[in-house]
Formats: C-alpha cells, structure tokens, sequence
C-alpha cells in the first residue's frame, strides 16, 4: 500500500480506537451519577473506567499526534477551523480528567458532588462535540451537526450504559440494562435519521462510493443487535456489538472522507514526506504490538465484575 | 491587540501552567517508585507509608500535567496553524513517537498501579510504577528533542515552503537536544527535591510542635514515631545535590551551544550590546564578574561574546529589515532567577547533607535535622519552581522573533484563520480554569500534607486479590483511589 493511503488508515484506526474506548467511558462519566445510589455504588460504577480511561485518551493523543506528524496541513486545518468546539472539548477532558482523579481524594461530599459534576459535563461534551463537529465536516449544515452531535451523545450513553452492565453486579447493573434500553430507544430514531435525513444522499453518490454507507448501514443494524442483546441479558454480546457499531460509525466517517479530509485539501497534498512516513511506519510497526498487548493486559487484569463492597 | 499577541499570551500562559506540573511528575514519581522499592526490598512498613502518602501527592499532581498537556498538543495546529504546517513533517515525528512509546506507557501503566495494589502480585504492582516513571521520563526526551529542533533546526530541508525531515535520527540526536535534556530532567529532580523537602520539613515541625521533647533521628537504626522521615529527607538531600550539579554542568554545556547556535539569546542574557572580548557575567545585580561570561561561553576567558546591536545589524542584513531582538530585560531577568534560585534549592540541600551527616566516633546526641533548616525548606518550596520557569522564559523569549530559528518568524506562525474574539474566547476559558484548578490543587495538597501520612495498615492481610492471587500474605492495601 502507498503510505499516505497507509496513514490515513492507521490515523483512521486511531481514531476509531478512540470512540470505542472512550465513548463507552463518556458513557460511564454521564451516567454514573444516574445509576447509583450512595456512595458505594457510585464509586463502583467510576471504578469500571477508573484504571484506563486515562490510556484510552491516549487514543486521542495518538490520532491527532499521528495527525501533525504525517498530514500537518490536515491538522493544522481541521483544529483551527474548528477552534471554539475544540476549546469547548479541551474544557471538558480538563474538568473529567481532574474530576476522575481527585473525586478520591477530596474529602468532603460537596467537593465530591463537584467532581461527578466535572466527570458528568466533561463526558457530554466530548461526547456531543466531536460528533457535531465531523457531521458539519462532511456535511457543512448546521443541523446535521445537531443530528450528529446527537447522536454520538447517544451512541456513548448506550455504549457506556452497555459496559456498565457488563462490569458491575447488583443494582447499579439492573438500572445500567434499563439505561441502555433508554438510550437505544434514543439513538436507533436519531440513526436512522441522519441517515435517511442528509440533504445530499442520492443514488448517484450512492453507488459512486457505496463504502460510508454500507459502514453506517451496517453499524445501524449492530446497534439494533446491541439493544436486543441488552435485553436479553447477554452483556458480553452486547457489548460486542455496541463496540462494532461505534467502530463501524468511526469506519463510515473515515471512508467518507477519503480522499479529502478536509474540504479542497485532499490526503496527498497534506501529508508529510517518504521519509518522515517511512520512518514513522518502521517506528510504529515496533511500538503498536506492545501498545496493543499492554491495554489489552490491563483489561484483563481487570475484567471481574466489581461490586458495591470491593470497589 | 491582534490575534497574534493574544495567541503569544496564551501559549506562554498554557505551557508556563503545564510545566509547573510537569517537573514534579517526572521527579516524584521517580522518587514513590525508589520507596516502593525500599518497600518491596525491605518488607519495613514505614516504606509502604510513606509510599503511599508521597504517591497520593504525586497523583494529585499528576492529573494536572495530564489534563494541561492535551491542551498543549492541540495548541499548535489551533493557534499556530501556518506554524504547524511548515515544521510538522520533522516536528510532529517527535510528538507522535511521546504519544506512542510514552504516554501510552505512562498512563496505562500508571492505572495498573493505582488500582492495582490489590490484583497485581506485588513485583509485578511495582514493576507497573517503574514502566510509567520510565514513560514519564521518556515523554520529556521527545518533546525537549522537538523543543531543541525550534532552536537549533538540523537534519531537515526546506522545500515547497514547508520543512522536510531527511534524518531522524539527527533530530533525535541534535547537540542542543543532549544538552537541554538532562538540564531539564535534573531541573526536574531539582523540583522534586525541594518539594519533598519542604513536606517533610512542614511534618517534621508540625510533629516536633505537637510534642517538644520528641526527636527526629536522622541516623538509621534509630527508632521512634518520627523516624519515619528520615529517609525521605536523606533521599531527597542526596538527589537534589546530584541533580544540581548535572543542571549546573549541563547548563554551562547549554550555554556554550548558545554561543555557537543562538548568539542573540546569549547576548540578551547578559544585555551584552557589542562584541566584546573578555566578557564579564553579573549573577546579581552590583557584582560582576570579569570575563565569566565569555568562560561561559567558550572555555575561554579572552573569548568575543557576541551583542545585541552588532548581532542585529547582521540579521538585518542577512535576513531582510526587521528587529531580530527578543525582550531583552525579561531574558536578562529570567536567567538569573532561573540560576540564582534553582541553586539557592541546592545549596540548602548541600548544607542539609553536611548538618545531618554521620559523625564518626563522637557519641552523644543524635544529628537531627535542625527546626530553622527544616523551615528554610518550607520556605524555598517556590524556588525551584520559578527557577523552572525562568528557564523556559529564558530559552522562548529569549528566541524571538523566531519560532524555528532562522527559519519561520512567530509573526509568521499564527493561524491565519482564527481572529481575536476566538483567541479571547479560548484564553478566557483556559485562564479561568486553570486558575480555579490551581487553588484546588493547592488546598487539596496543603490538606493531605497536613493530615500526614495514614496510620500503618491492619497487620491482618485483607481478603485476597481478585483472582485468589493473594501475593505472599503481605501487607495488600486496596485502591489508592
Ligand atoms: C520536560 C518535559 C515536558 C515538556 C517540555 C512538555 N511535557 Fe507534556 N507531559 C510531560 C512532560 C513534558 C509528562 C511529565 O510526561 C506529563 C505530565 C503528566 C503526565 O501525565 O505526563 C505530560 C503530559 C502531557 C500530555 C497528556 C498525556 C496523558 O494523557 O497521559 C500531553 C498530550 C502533553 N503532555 C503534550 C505536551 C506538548 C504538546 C508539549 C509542548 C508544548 C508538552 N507536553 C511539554
Ligand atoms: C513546557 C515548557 C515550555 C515553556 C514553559 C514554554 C514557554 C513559552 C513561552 C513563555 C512562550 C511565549 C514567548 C513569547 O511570546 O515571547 C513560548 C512560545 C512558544 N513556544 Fe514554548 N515553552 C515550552 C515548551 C515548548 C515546547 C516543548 C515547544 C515545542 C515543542 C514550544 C513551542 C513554542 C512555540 C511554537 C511558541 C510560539 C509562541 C511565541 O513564540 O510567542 N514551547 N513558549
Ligand atoms: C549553573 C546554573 C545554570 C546554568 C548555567 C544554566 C544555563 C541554562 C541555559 C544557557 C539555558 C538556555 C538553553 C537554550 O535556550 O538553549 C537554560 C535553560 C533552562 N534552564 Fe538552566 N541553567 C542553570 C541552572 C538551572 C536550574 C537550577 C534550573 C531549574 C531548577 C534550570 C532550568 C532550566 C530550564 C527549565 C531551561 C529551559 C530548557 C532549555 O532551554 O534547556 N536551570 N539553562
């Protein structure tokens, strides 16, 4: 594969790999303070992001670090044009960063309530703002930035709500399972929506590039899936099937802004040279196996479900 | 006010505010990692407290430079965007490499051990600090490499415009970068060392306050409630001296590459106006020290130091007509605090190494720390800090009106785009909260310091890990959180 061609994929994967680990921990931050009662609970429920929302950021780093380094036109563009929403999205990881952290170490229940109020607010608006802001990427039209932004609100409550249930037991499980039927009922409607409803969608560019809509096609019916599996009780499946459907989300918007990511600029105009591409794929070609491998061990270290005592 | 000194502001604004965190996460987590080590080593129960009352420290700063270190990444495609296009083929490869090879390290490693006390076996719980420690350390080398390049650009062509990166590895091994990197990562060192000494310097008191007659042994085998800080203070004596002397070692090395690479800064910081031979250096105002400076500078006393106007006059005509002088009184300024009050911080530790040393074949009463050096501690606890600052002062301010030295002008760097109501906006939202966060990091602080370190654990271990793993019977605190 050419190495453009290549870091688009790689930034696209980074960036996927950021929805689907922290949009089921901006799922967790919103709905922590809604599906427990008292202290124990609460904290039961923060501890299922406690040891790694802070690696999946990360993520995020890495896509826009892999941004500057192979497209830097790509991400000097975008960020810039994009200035008071990315401002806005700063402010919230501070405040969740800071909220996550220190909620454990305050020492009063005020100064606690302030920190789930930091978690709750800075999850929301990440979790609203970067889909509004690619929706009006693709689209230049400010309600289906609303509609976008909507609906990655609602795909992190679901998909947070989904992992919930998977990781703890009791009743903070009980009202996770009825949170993600809530949220389906919210995100399958505004889904189908802004699919149907996008002003430019016509057969032409339909079968002129038919990949960002078999990818959104598709990551609708596994979210039908999620919510059916939800019900039925099997987590684990669920949860398999809400992160497919925000990793195919993540695959429809990338797809759709192949070959430019930003309007007028495409992919080979923006990117770095052979060399820096050349190095950076040797250099990332070593680290990612063990990235991989250490965030996957983490998640085994932690994989039993925690309960109101233990946590 | 244009966008541009708006822009200027806030980047010096968000990058001063992240690293006032950034040394002590480098430095003290080094230092929790050394104790928990003594702990694992030793099995002595004032090892895991004290592990555990630093580490919480540690933590609560950490949050901090983690939150504030976002911004810094997305602040240069934001505010700086025609800056980001022309250097991110070589400056963004750094940048990446931090993301990928250290902060993945650091953060994932750093949520095994915060919440693994009780899950991990205990080698592998303190395995888990040391790869963050070594991330967070490794993070700095990156970004101070990209850092380097802005001062000293190499391996790189200009073409279309825009730098093109032809050799990685001199970027990764620039002289400017070898340099500045231990002087910042001992700077470090140097901050977490004041700041450890000024906390046991406030216990020590505070202890010594709530009971007159108790001492504060600083010999080993020397028992008593208080003796658990001895350690800590002789740990943190030890590293803030050495640390000092490799800051004062590397500076004199970065001042010299100075002299070769970015004569204006050197000359700023001594307000050196003409070429002069046999410079001298002033450390503080009213005294001054004949040829020091052009010593400094070359290993040479009768060596040409170069001035500002004769330098400008060059630029001028190599570069076209414009004012090739940074600020020179803030320059002037910022070197000497950066030098007078970073060694001030190593003096007293020096002084404090003396005072609590061993004295052989003389009995009688056990060296303590004196009352008066232990607050001369909690006082200093600013110092290294804002010699810290003054550091970066010295070394941005002093590279105007470049951003890439003799590549790209700052005027040349803003965002085309984004206009002085946006900027405001940003700046507003960054200043207010950092300065809420700063109070609150602060109280929060104040607070555990002064609560002191938790009472020893329940010599009964609790039940064991999560998956029946229940390493060696030993002490297994749960979460830290
Ligand atoms: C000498 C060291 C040093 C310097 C000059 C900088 N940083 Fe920093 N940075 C660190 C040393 C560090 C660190 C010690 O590694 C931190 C502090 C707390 C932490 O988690 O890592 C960190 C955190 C941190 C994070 C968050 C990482 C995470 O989520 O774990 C980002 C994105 C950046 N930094 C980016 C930057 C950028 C773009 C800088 C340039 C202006 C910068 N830092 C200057
Ligand atoms: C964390 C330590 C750092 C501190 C404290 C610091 C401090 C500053 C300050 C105070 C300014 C404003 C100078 C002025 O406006 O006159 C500035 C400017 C700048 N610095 Fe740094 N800096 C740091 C690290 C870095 C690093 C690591 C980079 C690059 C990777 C960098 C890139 C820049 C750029 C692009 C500017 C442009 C804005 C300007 O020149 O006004 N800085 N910095
Ligand atoms: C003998 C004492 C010292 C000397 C001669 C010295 C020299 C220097 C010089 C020449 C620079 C500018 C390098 C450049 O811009 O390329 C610098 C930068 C800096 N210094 Fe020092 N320094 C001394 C002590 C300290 C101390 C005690 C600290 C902090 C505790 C400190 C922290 C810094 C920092 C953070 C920078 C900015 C990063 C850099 O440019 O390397 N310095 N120092």
């Amino acid at each position: 594969m050419e190495l453009t061609t290549l870091w688009f994929a790689v930034i696209a994967f980074l960036w996927t790999g950021f929805f689907v680990l922290e949009g089921f921990d901006f799922g967790v931050g919103m709905l922590a303070p809604l599906v427990s009662r008292g202290e124990g609970e609460r904290r039961q429920a923060l501890a299922t992001i406690g040891p790694v929302w802070d690696g999946n950021e990360v993520w995020l780093i890495s896509a826009v670090g892999a941004m500057f380094a192979a497209f830097p036109a790509w991400y000097a563009g975008l960020l810039s044009a994009f200035y008071l929403p990315i401002v806005l999205v700063l402010a919230g990881l501070i405040v969740r960063g800071v909220g996550l952290e220190w909620r454990g170490k305050v020492a009063r229940a005020s100064e606690r309530a302030w920190c789930d109020l930091g978690v709750g607010i800075g999850s929301a608006l990440p979790a609203f703002l970067w889909g509004a802001l690619f929706a009006d990427l693709l689209h230049d039209d400010a309600l289906a930035a609303l509609v976008g932004g909507v609906f990655s609100l609602a795909l992190c409550l679901l998909h947070g709500a989904v992992f919930l249930a998977l990781k703890t037991s009791g009743p903070v499980r009980a009202r996770a399972r009825r949170a993600a039927l809530a949220a389906s009922a919210l995100v399958l409607p505004v889904g189908i929506a802004a699919l149907s409803g996008i002003p430019s969608t016509t057969a032409a560019e339909w079968s002129a590039d038919p990949w960002p809509w078999a990818c959104a096609l598709a990551a609708m019916a596994a979210l039908a899936a999620g919510a059916a599996l939800t019900w039925r009780g099997r987590d684990g499946w669920a949860f398999t099937a809400t992160a497919s459907s925000v990793a195919l989300t993540g695959a429809a918007l990338f797809t759709a802004l192949w070959p430019a990511p930003l309007p007028g600029l495409t992919v080979a105009e923006a990117a770095s040279g052979p060399y820096t591409l050349g190095v950076l794929t040797w250099i990332g070609l070593i680290a990612l196996p063990f990235v991989l491998g250490y965030q996957g061990w983490t998640y085994w270290v932690f994989r039993r479900r925690l309960t109101a005592e233990t946590s | 006010m244009e966008a541009l000194d708006l822009a200027r502001w806030q980047f010096g604004i968000t990058t001063v505010y992240h690293f006032l965190f950034v040394p002590l996460t480098i430095g003290l987590g080094v230092f929790v990692a050394g104790l928990q080590t003594a702990w694992h080593r030793t099995g002595q129960e004032h090892y895991l407290r004290l592990t555990k009352f630093f580490g919480k420290l540690f933590l609560i700063n950490f949050a901090m430079g983690v939150v504030t270190g976002i911004v810094q990444e997305f602040q240069f495609g934001m505010n700086w965007s025609a800056y980001s296009v022309f250097v991110g083929d070589v400056f963004g490869a750094p940048l990446a490499l931090e993301a990928l090879l250290a902060f993945f390290l650091e953060s994932t490693f750093l949520g095994l051990w915060i919440f693994g006390w009780d899950r991990l076996p205990k080698r592998v719980h303190l395995a888990a600090i040391w790869a963050a420690v070594i991330g967070s350390n490794l993070s700095a080398y990156f970004i101070l490499a990209a850092n380097a390049w802005m001062k000293h650009p190499v391996g790189y062509e200009v073409a279309g415009g825009r730098a093109r990166m032809t050799d990685l590895w001199a970027v990764l091994t620039n002289s400017t970068a070898l340099a500045q990197v231990p002087h910042v990562v001992a700077g470090a060192f140097v901050v977490a060392g004041g700041f450890v000494l000024a906390v046991c310097g406030h216990r020590i008191l505070a202890e010594r306050r709530a009971d007159p007659d108790r001492t504060v042994p600083m010999r080993r085998g020397a028992g008593g409630a208080t003796a658990m800080w001895r350690t800590p203070v002789r740990a943190a004596l030890v590293m803030t001296a050495l640390a000092g002397a490799v800051v004062a070692g590397t500076g004199d090395a970065s001042g010299k590459l100075l002299h070769e690479q970015q004569p204006m800064k050197l000359a700023a910081a001594e307000g050196l106006e003409r070429d002069t031979a046999g410079a001298a250096f002033s450390p503080v105002p009213g005294l001054e020290v004949p040829a020091l400076l052009s010593l400094l500078a070359a290993n040479d006393p009768q060596a040409v130091v170069r001035g500002t106007e004769d330098l400008q006059e060059e630029f001028a005509r190599r570069f076209g007509p414009g004012d090739y002088r940074p600020n020179v009184p803030v320059v002037y300024l910022s070197f000497r605090v950066m030098i007078v009050f970073g060694l001030t911080v190593v003096a007293l530790s020096v002084l404090g190494l003396w005072l609590t040393r061993r004295r052989r074949r003389v009995p009688g009463p056990e060296r303590e720390l004196p009352s008066w050096l232990a607050r001369a501690f909690v006082l200093a606890l600013p110092l290294p800090f804002l010699a810290m600052t003054a550091g970066w002062l010295l070394s941005e301010i002093g590279r105007q009106p470049w951003t890439v030295q003799g590549e790209l002008l700052t005027a040349a760097s803003v965002s085309p785009g984004v206009g002085l109501t946006e900027v405001a906006v940003s700046l507003a939202v960054f200043t207010l909260l950092y300065g809420l966060l700063a109070a609150a990091e602060a109280v929060l602080l104040v607070r555990h310091v002064t609560a002191g370190p938790e009472p020893a654990p329940p010599a009964v271990p609790p039940p064991g890990g999560a998956d029946g793993r229940d390493a060696a019977g030993a002490l297994q605190p749960t979460l830290m959180y």
